[in-house]
């Protein structure tokens, strides 16, 4: 499964995608949240993070799976 | 009718143009910029960084709102991605109504739930140091 990357989060795992693991054993948001946070504390720094599914907002009790576009939204600040 | 673009460089000419329509009395045009200071320090430049078809759709979905909410004739929303200097103009907002109070409280949602929900990312440069905008308390 691979993770879209953005602003900050690109920055702070250091690539453009995140490819998860084979036995990652994540199947909902918030499992992804948690393995974000487990593997990269500094995400627990910022003001928020949010998961997006298919270009939605997710919640976290969201299922997901292979073949879905899958996005780490860290704090956004546009205009 | 409705135009939503994400652009290297935000051209104003012709925006007005475009957002004419016969039945809107009143037009607003909103233009974010490329302030000099944030924080008390100087900033050197700003560089934008989108996830493009997240921000499309969900500028979309915002445009569909307001759509619904008041009676847009016309509505236009672009934002500039990539490195931006002071002064240039980083987002517009345009929108067509029969009356004024319409015009600019669709405009007004428009540009405030943008900068709340679309993927967009800006990074200031200062003299010393670069800061993600928003990213930490």
């Amino acid at each position: 499964m691979d993770i879209l990357l953005f602003g900050i989060a690109r920055e702070i795992i250091g690539d453009q995608k995140l490819r998860l693991p084979g036995d990652h054993g994540i199947d909902t948001v918030m499992g992804l949240k948690t393995w974000l946070l487990n593997n990269y504390p500094q995400m627990g720094n910022l003001n928020s993070l949010a998961i997006a599914v298919d270009q939605e907002y997710a919640q976290d009790d969201l299922k997901i799976h292979e073949g879905q576009e899958i996005a780490l939204i860290p704090p956004v600040s546009g205009g | 009718m409705k135009k939503i673009k994400l652009v290297s460089k935000i051209e104003l000419a012709g925006l007005y143009d475009w957002l004419q329509h016969p039945e809107a009395g009143g037009i607003d045009l909103f233009i974010g910029s490329v302030r000099n200071h944030a924080q008390g320090k100087e900033v050197l430049k700003l560089v934008f960084e989108g996830y493009e078809p997240m921000a499309l759709h969900q500028m979309e979905k915002l445009a569909d709102i307001a759509a619904g909410r008041w009676p847009v004739k016309k509505l236009l929303m672009v934002h500039a991605l990539g490195i931006k200097n002071i002064g240039e103009p980083v987002v517009v907002i345009g929108v067509a109504c029969a009356h004024r109070d319409d015009a600019f409280e669709a405009c007004r949602f428009l540009i405030d739930e943008l900068k709340k929900t679309v993927p967009i990312w800006k990074k200031e440069y200062f003299t010393d140091h670069t800061v993600w905008v928003n990213a930490h308390p």
